[in-house]
């Protein structure tokens, strides 16, 4: 492996991991992992989703044990059988989801846990000094005093370092941290890391994103099905080698698809207003048409009233206005008879909303569906038609699992989802919500997931897609809303249309029409 | 016309081969022996427990079993424990309709003793031929146990009262609403002392026995019960919504089944079984409701029968009946000398046991069968040529 020469100090190992397995129940194990990180740099983690990356990383900050293998931080072999022991160690996690108090102070929220105290009495004022500053030294700009619920998902994530900073971390593990950034945001954090480990810092970040991951890291190391299969240095490889390594093997090229859009108005949304009591509207005023054989992309940060939008279209919220399902008024409908109508939903949080993990898979893919013909046999089930129907889908949509009648916990995330698209899917739907339909699934599955969709839209379908992924909006959608803060405030053309002027839009910067 | 995304495709994936073994019939049949094998082992080890505490208490424990073992081997016994089974399996389905919504209902005990009331009142007013005038009394016990049960549902639906405080709470309201209701309106003025009750009901009121004076005609009926809850419960597709709102409400919703009519519906289906659970005593034994003749607890034991035997139709049978033996054997146990009371002590500590050794149980076989399709896919993935 070739010197970093940006790092003197770099010789050093900051973290070592020989040899690392780990058995998960349902998870791809990790065995025989290798990694080495130099103190000083930025390194990063690649791999598909399911590769194996956050089971490694919670095994480096003591969430579990792994059953072989050695952990060195800074030359010292450790053993941890707690983060708190990770922590002792220098080691600060901050996690994908973020893990704070909505209604404490940012200071409190970074002092919860290790608070300075004089005899069970929080000492405020130097709280208050030691966190201000940590966050000059690290050059954020964060009120400490500001409670945390008015933060937006950038400053949120500034919070969640600085507490993990505040307590001693020299090495900072960062998972996914991207993942809810728009672009701007993006380029805010990998110059404050790079401060960071200017200072001394070591920086270890997940990610799948493979540009960012040229631009910023010192060194990358790719991990597949359970196992390191390289470390490499950024300037030695191009984002498509990266590509090959992560998934083992040679990459199709990209093919293009006309289609065209049909004139039938599938679903048109009129002046829809969710409202909240003394607040602002979740979505306010909202009035779109979804043609049939059309994809529109709604794209805008998490929380800006998408999951709001699409719960009032299923009629699971109340809301005001219209929403008419092939020319027919549904607005004061059920879920059930908007169902009927030919609505169907992949929804946000597949274990919240979609699926009954400890039912067996054949009526997971009944669930919404148990009053069709096909399924009944008087006022009871076939279960036979319903576990044919199941390994139908099974095999359609490529769901890896032994059989019908295994709990759906079982199953890789992946699976679960596909399995959950191809339940939304077989009912020939005439809409289709598809919130982050390829969230958490791997590249193959994924590639799987938008032909399906895309094939269904060439056949007719109406959807509305729903996504945090850029690339996947502007690739799949015939038109994108953006939505910020529960208003639809632009209309874009894919054709034109990057990431960073999505991003412009996402974070409310520029309200005029794009050209 | 739109740029597609660039799909990298994952070739061994793609290609690789569908299917895949499924788990045979023989997988399945000694998943359900772990499943039996467990609440055996529970069972023995409550009673391992309990003569450790017989010990401690200065008996002997294998006097106290030899003697459990030596009535049981009785014959007479089977009928004693059918009898004492048959108003605990009432009660342990109603629980159960409750636990597959997600939803628990302590108030089997008000809800039971309201409808022996109702029953018992209005029954004696009627004027109906022999099967008739019976099926006519359980129905109104139904409804008036359904009834009591809807104040709960209309809370919960409406105000988002927690059922658990709510039924408890309409326990205590019951009780003082029998009371004021039996004293004011229902008592029969004839009768003196502690025996008072409601008017009798006359013959064309009464279940015929099925072995005279030993075991009543509500037992078939708790059997029908247990079956229909079967085919409701699980086969049948209102059943399926049912259960699919308690496993996971979230996704019933968004599938289009209203959980606020599920919670409604189940708890009127568990009010209306849980109407049932004095009737043997209504109908086979007393004819009539009495404040001290009318026999109580029923309702919290259906709860402990209930957990044991799992939720499930032959379970809470087969929990009844154990129950029941063991409630059958407490009059010898104090003849030879033992305190009668550990029966109830051992009932407790099974229903402990079962609850812990079944919850390890299911982790244990959440974890195995996680374990196993993860090294199936691992496998297949494994051996596809990349």
């Amino acid at each position: 492996m070739a010197e970093n020469e940006r790092t003197a100090s770099g010789d050093e190992l900051a973290v070592e991991l020989t040899g690392i397995g780990k058995r998960f129940p349902g998870v791809i194990a990790n065995y025989d992992i290798d990694l080495r990180v130099r103190r000083g740099t930025i390194h990063a983690i690649v791999g598909e989703n399911g590769a194996g990356k956050s089971t490694l990383m919670k095994t480096l900050y003591g969430m579990h044990q792994p059953d072989s293998g050695t952990i060195r931080v800074n030359g010292v072999e450790r053993r941890f059988r707690s983060p708190s022991e990770a922590i002792d160690a220098g080691i600060g996690m901050v996690h994908q989801h973020f893990m704070l108090a909505d209604n404490l102070t940012v200071l409190e929220n970074i002092i919860l846990g290790s608070e300075p105290a004089e005899r069970g009495i929080i000492n405020f004022k130097s709280a208050h000094r030691d966190v201000h500053a940590l966050a000059q030294a690290v050059g954020t700009t964060v009120d400490v005093d500001t409670p945390v619920s008015e933060l937006g998902v950038g400053q949120r994530q500034r919070v969640e370092i600085l507490k993990v900073l505040f307590r001693g971390a020299k090495i900072l593990i960062l998972d996914e941290p991207t993942a809810v950034l728009v672009p701007q945001e993006v380029d805010e954090l990998f110059a404050n890391l790079r401060r960071l480990v200017d200072d001394g810092a070591t920086v270890i970040f997940i990610s799948h994103k493979l540009d960012e991951v040229l631009a910023v890291s010192d060194e990358i190391t790719v991990i597949r099905q359970g196992t390191t299969v390289a470390t490499v240095l950024p300037k030695e490889i191009d984002r498509r080698e990266l590509a090959e390594l992560m998934v083992g093997a040679e990459l199709p090229s990209p093919e293009g698809r006309d289609s065209e859009v049909g004139d039938e108005v599938m679903l048109r949304v009129s002046h829809l207003t969710v409202s909240q009591p003394g607040q602002r509207d979740l979505v306010h005023d909202a009035s779109f048409e979804v043609r049939a054989a059309q994809i529109v992309g709604i794209a805008g940060v998490e929380g800006n009233g998408q999951f709001e939008l699409c719960t009032a279209i299923l009629g699971i919220r109340a809301s005001t206005g219209s929403v008419e399902i092939h020319g027919r008024d549904v607005s004061s409908a059920s879920t059930h008879v908007r169902r009927d109508e030919g609505l169907s939903y992949i929804p946000f949080d597949r274990h919240r909303e979609g699926l009954m993990l400890t039912a067996p898979l054949w009526e997971n893919t009944l669930l919404g569906r148990s009053h069709m013909t096909r399924f009944k046999t008087g006022p009871l089930i076939n279960a036979r038609e319903a576990k044919a129907d199941c390994a139908e889908i099974i095999e359609r949509f490529d769901v890896l699992t032994p059989g019908v009648g295994v709990p759906v916990f079982a199953l890789s995330g992946g699976n679960q989802q596909k399995l959950l698209v191809g339940r939304e899917l077989t009912s020939e739907p005439k809409i289709l919500l598809a919130a982050h339909p390829t969230r958490g699934v791997d590249i193959g599955a994924q590639a799987a997931i938008w032909e399906e969709i895309r094939t269904a839209r060439d056949n007719g379908l109406a959807v509305l897609l729903i996504s945090a992924d850029l690339e996947e909006l502007i690739g799949l959608s015939d038109t994108i809303l953006v939505m910020f803060d529960g208003h639809i405030t632009a209309t874009l053309d894919p054709a034109s249309a990057t990431p960073e002027i999505l991003g412009t839009y996402m974070t409310g910067g520029n309200l005029e029409v794009a050209s | 016309m739109n740029p597609e995304p660039e799909i990298p495709v994952v070739a061994g994936v793609q290609n690789s081969v569908r299917k895949l073994s499924t788990p045979s019939q023989a997988e399945a049949l000694r998943t359900s022996m772990v499943t039996i094998g467990s609440s055996l082992a529970a069972v023995v080890i409550a009673l391992a427990i309990c003569a450790f505490l017989l010990l401690i208490t200065g008996k002997n424990p294998w006097d106290a079993y030899a003697k459990i073992i030596e009535t049981g081997a009785n014959g007479d016994k089977l009928l004693e424990t059918l009898k004492r089974a048959t108003p605990l399996i009432f009660s342990a389905t109603a629980v159960a309709v409750g636990f597959k919504m997600n939803l628990f209902n302590i108030g089997v005990e008000g809800q039971y003793l309201f409808a022996a009331l109702m029953a018992s009142a209005i029954g004696t007013k009627l004027n109906l031929p022999a099967p008739l005038h019976v099926t006519a009394i359980l129905m109104l016990a139904m409804i008036a146990g359904a009834a009591w049960a809807s104040i709960t549902a209309i809370l919960k639906v409406t105000r988002g009262v927690n059922e658990v405080i709510s039924t408890i709470m309409l326990n205590f309201i019951a009780l003082s609403v029998i009371q004021w209701l039996f004293e004011n309106w229902f008592r029969d003025n004839e009768a003196e002392g502690l025996n008072v009750k409601t008017k009798l009901l006359p013959t064309s009121g009464r279940m015929p026995d099925i072995v005279e004076g030993r075991l009543g005609g509500m037992f078939i009926v708790a059997l029908l019960t247990v079956f229909a809850y079967w085919i409701l419960v699980f086969k049948s597709r209102f059943g399926f919504r049912l259960r699919a709102s308690g496993l996971n409400q979230g996704s019933a919703t968004t599938a289009g089944i209203s959980a606020k009519r599920m919670i409604v519906v189940a708890l009127l289906i568990s009010g209306g079984i849980a109407g049932l659970v004095a009737m043997q005593s209504v109908v086979g034994e007393i004819y009539g409701y009495g404040p001290n003749a009318t026999p109580t607890a029923f309702g919290f034991a259906g709860i402990a029968v209930s957990l044991l035997g799992r939720h499930h139709p032959l379970g809470i049978v087969v929990a009844a009946m154990l129950f029941g033996f063991l409630d059958s054997t407490s009059a010898e146990l104090q003849l030879a000398g033992i305190p009668s009371s550990i029966v109830k002590v051992i009932q407790a500590i099974i229903v402990l046991t079962v609850v812990i050794v079944n919850e390890a149980t299911i982790r244990w076989l959440n974890r195995r069968t996680a374990e196993q399709t993860a090294s199936l896919v691992v496998e297949r993935v494994a051996v596809v040529p990349a």
